[in-house]
């Protein structure tokens, strides 16, 4: 019910919005609790595992019952708390976790069989007929369990990913939180205030004390205000910081679009920001606890500190007639502002004794030392039943229950980094200890602080620490007049059972239905530990993490063990503090965003000639050239081959990694990389050279030339280009420190194509500025070259077995040059030609790729045993010395070809003797690469095959269960065409 | 996470790639015994507390850095370029 | 006590005031025959087996904590067999089949659900390898098979199959692999150990290895010493720590991984999904949370806990696969301690102390080797010989150049 005169709403804009299919209205500043609060709604959800109706217990994200799902279609967002959902118009917010309706919920029939469904019924049941679990139990029980539901469509919203650096990071704007602000603001510092709400003050906005002489919130408005017009103050609303981090990093969402009525193209829903701050000030608050009673889970029965922000912030009776049971004289406050408003106030129920309530008497009846035994109502609480001093029932008519069973200090990010809080006896609580997170300061009633006074001057002085460790002037702040209040609070945790039905069932934990008998149940069965009860009875798993439910339950475990809750102890802290939607913190990734995207200079050409273009790693390379009357892919790449062999083809390389190598010790670096010398390689020439990991086995190969003596250019497979330049740093950084040599990845600067085939010296000479002869460039050469006056590079080697060339220039240079290179080819009756292709021809030639060369063979592996140089060191030659690491145990590598040469391999095949079961013991080797071969007109394969190299002319069984083919291949030397090398020497 | 680049300064862990433990730096004589090439290339004391190990600035300058580090905690002890050590007075054979 | 529906029926109808406890809290005694350091998955699985198998009752499980507090009660609860090298795959395939009847052998419900995991791969590559894989599991006698992407589009309709940056070519599904519920493995193996007569023993650290003339004898522990004439070290994550008492360096490093879980949703993903690009595996948890997780957070530590670069990488992974989980929200994460091999692959073998047996270096493949590492390292510890699918799990095996380099990636520990 709305009260006139309460509140700060905008009651001039009023906002309409849709629950449950019906429309309601409420105010700007209402939340979606608030404004259905006002009109009189109160069942909000159904429970977890009992599907009890559930209404509203909090006015924070803390809020564990009164989730919902809002929006529809792609834009469904479940578990939405009504508490932190503010009202615009176009809200479609829809109760979930019910069938068919939220009033009438046919799985209420668990509440029924609650006695059989107590903390971890289902570890001793479900296990027989054993194919009945995934069939039928498992089935049942994952559709009752979960809460709201997604959509099951893409995400089409935006969201965004920030950072955000400051030298003070305050975290909440309460009184501490403001305080602090205003400090270190004052003083220069770059600070970044962030609260959680929309509106900042913190419980200023939600209490009548007063601050400065004037309310709270009007308080809280005007150091708002100062700290808006300060540019070295950022203040950040909607703003939850959500983890702490090492090295004074913090996560936080930022809800930027969720409030908005039309959401504006350009602003995300959620910013999810990395917060880098020096020092660190958490103003966090407290959060209120429930107190475990017998049926205290019913829509109505809510935290008394809810029942006054209600009233005070959103001018909201939560009920009618309204009971207040807490043992603190702190909230008697409640029963006071409530009744100051004209609420009725029917009662106020404290355990405590007469003498020890010092809280003023008010316009209700007090019951001291006295207990709430019990609750009615079936969708929402009509009647409570309170045990008086003397031991009576007494039923009273009420429709709101607030209760109180003291606060929590809200501390979980101080204890994200390991920390362990510290028990005081004298507020009943878990504080922080100093230094949890280093830089961080905790302030006010997060730090057991609770009072205004104390939270203000908490603040202040925490920043005044901050600023001093910055190195700056501590300016003097008045602290203005407030409320001291009480400095102690006592503990009063549940009410002591009286049955073991189901009527005394008193909820700990309201969001996972975890009561207090499910914690005794619990320890009965051994799980005394509180991480065993936690896991056992799930008690703190649930959306609120426990917030309501950790301290409390704590009690009831420590009481059933007999120890106290210090000894008891607590669990870890883990971020994220409120749950983050994955859209926010993985924004970017969705579609290509995941990883950057690589494109070779010949990309737009490419895919103008209709090339379907893969992915290479992060790059995109055509997989072949399509040409009319080409109707598969084989067709294509087929004639591609045949082009290269025949004629000429031309193929961008460009994404293999070149590496810059210069200094007089240039080669003495590459002896230590490669396992072949190259100190000896004289300029104007290229070798093939071939690195180890230090662990012995084989990292990557490739050519590098010599450019001039103190001038090499290192080239290294596609897929290894970022493995082989970080290996070459830390080498010529740990161990050639002082040797004169420097290299740098020069990749990008260089496009690069490869034109091969017997007409490639012909084609190279239309083009270049002076022409080249064999004699002059022979195989194996590089130099300096002019295209249409740009300076080139051109290199004499081949993958592909035929005459060939790589020529270099500027990557600017790169598009242009490949077109022009692709219509010389076609003139001469060549092609462009892709990935495909270009795999053929080198598995034509045994060439080998990472497809061999996958990490975990060696030099003996690929009959390269040779290219280990006897007379130097080189990184991985001692490792690979190992016994493990050679002999004819080792699968090396082969060439195989089917007996039937139509017959299709398949690489990832298994190989077997000819007559041998195809079973793991009489494996022996498996194919890397296939294809089939247009020069020789059969399917060929390389594999890897147990002692292969003596086994050439042998038959061997190649099985492929995945692919459905059992054939006889000959084993064969790994290089089928040309096996001399005379083309490319051509 | 925050790792101190001696040339760049404090940078997000993610500018970063991680090596391993600073055994790594001390490469045996090509002829030792394997059981030193074991030690340096598998066998780690893994401190639980203080340890150093290797980290490249491979999103920056390029730098390979030995980072003082606890492992428990994840505080920062310290860090200097591993090309620097030869300058330090640490032998680094190849 | 046996369970079953009828017992949580009969307890039901009577308060639950009967049921007993699942295990007892013994003080531990001056001397047993064997001391298993580690009361976790693997540690209170061994003395079942012990137990059950060998009959050697008289042992006693360590723990310096609770039962079941280190990685197997943090980890993503996936249980597959799908490894492909020799040692790693009959190991695994053991272990399933030990998985495929653990609530029998416990009588407790473990809720082990076989609803098929699937690696999908993104180019023509992978998919040859996931080729290899799928047939090298075949060879071995257990399930593999390749899905087309059109059968996945059937599957998995959810995932994107348009805009993704790495397009889906395909998945390998193993259909009995699945999930299992972490904690109940670990308490489960407990109540069944105790019940055969091992004592599991909370709250005692063991602080030293006592070694005479290089034979153990015993071990130091905050609870005072206690004698034995074998000791098995079943630390995971701590491995290092606890070999150093016994002067022993080992070939691991530990590494930080970190898995999240989402709030409770309806059921909307019914396999275990692994991404072959983005390090990133998700399935839905009975109680309808989305279980992740992702890669190492890659430097060595011990704080068991993570820092956000991989948190949003995993997260960037999902949104590019199956973007229809944004709206999901992710509640919680935490972070295990991993023995990071040079290899990845564990080791279940003697050191050279005589009597000190090692059971560790499990990467992030632990959970799902839990039986059969307990069923191993009995056997070891029992007989004195390696089991026969654990033989290549040596300890010296990265000297010996002996490697089951999975990932390819070599010695680098947290490559793996």
């Amino acid at each position: 019910m709305r009260l006139t005169g309460k509140g700060i709403i905008d009651r001039a804009r009023p906002v309409g919005f849709r629950f449950d299919g019906r429309d309601y209205t409420g105010f700007q500043g209402d939340t979606l609790a608030s404004a259905l609060l006002a009109s009189g709604v109160r069942l909000f959800g159904r429970s977890f595992k009992y599907h009890r109706p559930r209404g509203v217990m909090t006015a924070g994200s803390e809020e564990p019952s009164a989730l919902v799902t809002v929006g529809q279609g792609a834009s469904q967002v479940p578990n939405v708390r009504a508490t932190v959902q503010e009202i615009h118009a176009g809200l479609d917010a829809r109760s979930q976790n019910r069938w068919p309706s939220l009033s009438f919920d046919v799985m209420e029939v668990n509440d029924f069989f609650a006695p059989f469904l107590g903390a971890g019924f289902y570890y001793k049941t479900f296990m027989w007929p054993r194919s009945f679990w995934e069939g039928l139990y498992e089935p049942a029980i994952r559709r009752a369990a979960g809460l709201g539901a997604l959509s099951g469509k893409s995400n089409e919203d935006s969201y965004e990913k920030a950072w955000a650096f400051c030298d003070l990071l305050v975290i909440g704007a309460g009184p501490a939180g403001l305080m602090a602000a205003l400090t270190a603001g004052r003083a220069g510092a770059r600070v970044i205030l962030a609260d959680e709400d929309s509106l900042p003050g913190g419980r200023l906005n939600a209490e009548a004390e007063e601050v400065g002489g004037q309310s709270g919130a009007a308080w809280a408005a005007e150091a708002v205000a100062e700290l808006q017009s300060l540019p070295n103050v950022r203040l950040m609303t909607r703003m939850t910081v959500t983890g702490a981090y090492d090295g004074g990093t913090f996560g936080a969402l930022e809800r930027v679009g969720l409030h908005r009525a039309a959401p504006s193209a350009h602003l995300p829903r959620e910013c999810f920001w990395r917060i880098v701050a020096g020092r660190a000030i958490l103003a966090s608050g407290a959060q209120e606890r429930p107190i475990a009673f017998p049926m205290n889970d019913r829509p109505g029965v809510m935290m008394a500190g809810a029942v006054r922000a209600y009233l005070n912030r959103w001018g909201v009776a939560a009920g009618q007639k309204v009971a207040l049971f807490a043992a603190n004289d702190e909230a008697y406050r409640t029963a006071r502002d409530l009744a100051a408003a004209g609420v009725t106030v029917a009662a106020v129920i404290d355990p405590r004794p007469a003498e020890e309530i010092t809280a003023p008497k008010g316009d209700w009846t007090l019951y001291a030392g006295a207990q709430v035994t019990g609750t009615r109502g079936r969708l929402a609480l009509s009647e409570i039943t309170v045990r008086t001093a003397i031991g009576a029932d007494e039923r009273i008519a009420v429709d709101c229950l607030a209760m109180s069973g003291g606060w929590n200090p809200t501390l979980h990010l101080a204890c994200h980094i390991n920390g362990r809080p510290t028990w005081r006896d004298d507020i009943a609580a878990f504080v922080p200890r100093p230094g949890m997170v280093p830089g961080m300061e905790v302030a006010g009633a997060a730090n057991g602080a609770f009072s205004t006074a104390s939270a203000l001057s908490e603040g202040a002085a925490a920043a005044g620490r901050a600023l001093q460790a910055m190195g700056r002037p501590v300016p003097v702040i008045d602290l203005p007049p407030a409320d001291g209040g009480a400095t102690r609070q006592s503990a009063f945790w549940q009410v002591t059972p009286v049955g073991g039905g189901a009527k005394d069932r008193a909820w700990l934990d309201f969001a996972n239905d975890v009561t207090a008998k499910d914690v005794r149940q619990a320890t009965q069965e051994g799980y005394r530990s509180v991480e065993h009860m936690k896991r056992y009875t799930t008690q703190g798993m649930a959306p609120d993490q426990g917030k309501n439910s950790n301290v409390v339950a704590l009690a009831a475990l420590a009481d059933a063990t007999a120890r106290t809750i210090a000894e008891t102890g607590i669990t870890t802290f883990r971020p994220p503090y409120t749950p983050i939607s994955i859209a926010a913190l993985g924004a970017g990734g969705q579609g290509k965003g995941f990883a950057p995207e690589r494109f070779i200079p010949s990309h737009d050409a490419a895919t103008e000639r209709g090339a379907p273009m893969i992915e290479a790693g992060l790059w995109y390379r055509p997989s072949y050239f399509p040409r009319p009357g080409e109707a598969t892919w084989r067709q294509s790449c087929d004639r591609e081959v045949k082009a290269v062999r025949n004629r000429v083809g031309v193929c961008d390389v460009t994404t293999l990694g070149k590496i810059d190598i210069k200094g007089p010790d240039a080669g003495r670096l590459l002896d230590l990389l490669y396992t072949n010398k190259f100190s000896s390689l004289a300029p104007g020439r290229v070798r093939y050279g071939l690195m180890l990991r230090e662990d012995g086995l084989v990292m990557d190969d490739g050519t590098t030339a010599c450019i001039a003596p103190d001038h090499y250019l290192m080239t290294t497979t596609t897929a290894a280009a970022g493995q082989v330049m970080r290996h070459l740093d830390f080498v010529q950084q740990a161990f050639a420190s002082d040797w004169k040599v420097r290299a740098v990845s020069v990749t990008e600067q260089w496009a690069q194509f490869a034109i091969a085939g017997p007409l490639a010296r012909e084609l190279l000479n239309t083009l270049l500025d002076e022409p080249v002869t064999d004699a002059a460039f022979p195989f194996l050469s590089c130099g300096p070259v002019s295209v249409g006056g740009v300076p080139a590079r051109l290199f004499r080697i081949s993958f592909s077995g035929e005459l060939g060339y790589e020529i270099a220039v500027p990557s600017r240079y790169g598009a242009a040059l490949y077109r022009d290179l692709v219509a010389r080819a076609e003139s001469l009756g060549g092609s462009a030609y892709g990935l495909e292709a270009l795999n053929v021809l080198r598995v034509e030639k045994g060439f080998i790729t990472h497809a061999e060369i996958h990490g975990r063979t060696t030099a003996f592996d690929i009959g390269m045993q040779g290219m280990v140089s006897p007379s130097k060191d080189c990184i991985g030659k001692a490792a690979s010395q190992r016994p493990g690491l050679t002999g004819p145990e080792r699968e090396q590598l082969v060439g195989l070809k089917p007996l039937a040469p139509e017959r299709a391999i398949g690489a990832g095949a298994h190989l077997f003797g000819p007559g041998a079961e195809p079973v793991s013991a009489n494996d022996q080797g498996y194919v890397t690469s296939v294809c089939w071969s247009p020069t020789l007109s059969t399917w060929i394969g390389l594999a890897f095959l147990q002692n292969g190299r003596a086994r050439h002319g042998q038959t061997v069984r190649l099985v492929d269960h995945m692919r459905g083919t059992d054939i006889l291949c000959e084993v064969t030397h790994p290089v089928f065409f040309d096996p001399e090398g005379g083309r490319a020497r051509a | 996470m925050r790792i101190p680049c001696p040339h760049c300064g404090p940078r997000d862990r993610r500018e970063f790639t991680y090596y391993g433990s600073d055994d790594y730096l001390r490469r045996p004589a090509p002829d030792a015994p394997f059981a030193e090439w074991d030690d340096h290339l598998h066998l780690r004391d893994n401190p639980a507390g203080p340890t150093r190990d290797l980290w490249y600035h491979e999103l920056g300058c390029g730098a390979w850095v030995e980072v003082h580090r606890n492992t428990a905690t994840h505080e920062i002890l310290g860090a200097r370029a591993v090309a620097d050590r030869k300058a330090d007075g640490e032998g680094a054979r190849a | 006590m046996r369970y079953s529906g009828f017992q949580v029926l009969k307890q039901g109808l009577f308060g639950n005031k009967g049921w007993r406890p699942a295990w007892r809290e013994p003080e531990p005694k001056a001397e047993y025959d064997t001391i298993i350091i580690g009361g976790g998955g693997h540690g209170l699985a061994t003395a079942y087996y012990l137990a059950e198998k060998h009959g050697i009752r008289d042992v006693a499980v360590l723990e310096k904590g609770y039962l079941g507090g280190g990685n197997v009660g943090r980890n993503t609860t996936i249980v597959r067999a799908n490894y492909f090298l020799p040692g790693n795959s009959e190991f695994y395939s053991h272990s399933l089949k030990l998985w495929e009847r653990m609530e029998r052998d416990l009588n407790y419900n473990v809720m082990h659900s076989q609803r098929g995991h699937i690696i999908l791969f993104h180019s023509d590559g992978q998919r040859d390898a996931a080729v290899r894989r799928g047939n090298a599991i075949v060879n071995r006698g257990d399930d593999a098979e390749i899905l087309s992407r059109d059968q996945l589009k059937r599957m998995l309709p959810y995932l994107d199959y348009e805009q993704t940056r790495f397009p889906i070519y395909g998945g390998l599904i193993q259909r009995r692999a699945g999930t299992a519920r972490h904690d109940a493995v670990a308490w489960g193996y407990a109540r069944a150990a105790d019940q055969r007569g091992v004592d599991l023993v909370q709250n005692c650290e063991v602080t030293g290895i006592d070694i005479v003339n290089g034979r153990v004898t015993g071990v130091q522990t905050t609870r005072g010493p206690i004698r034995a004439k074998r000791v098995g070290i079943v630390v995971a994550g701590r491995s290092s720590q606890v070999a150093a008492m016994a002067g022993l360096r080992l070939p691991i490093e530990s590494h930080v991984l970190q898995a999240f879980v989402t709030e409770g949703l309806k059921p909307v993903i019914d396999h275990v999904v692994s991404f072959g690009m983005g390090h990133f595996y998700i399935s839905q948890s009975d109680k309808g949370g989305l279980v992740f997780g992702g890669d190492l957070d890659f430097y060595a530590s011990y704080a068991a806990r993570g820092n956000l670069p991989m948190l949003e990488h995993v997260m960037e992974a999902g949104m590019t696969l199956m973007p229809m989980i944004g709206k999901a929200k992710i509640l919680r994460g935490w972070g295990g301690i991993m023995d990071m091999t040079p290899d990845g692959s564990p080791i279940i073998d003697k050191t050279p102390v005589e009597g000190l047996y090692l059971d560790g270096g499990w990467c992030y493949g632990g959970f799902k080797a839990t039986p059969a590492s307990g069923d191993c390292m009995a056997h070891l510890m029992a007989t004195g010989e390696p089991h026969p699918v654990a033989r290549r799990f040596r300890l010296d095996r990265f000297r010996e150049g002996q490697l089951m380099d999975e990932e390819g990636t070599g010695s680098q520990h947290n490559l793996h």
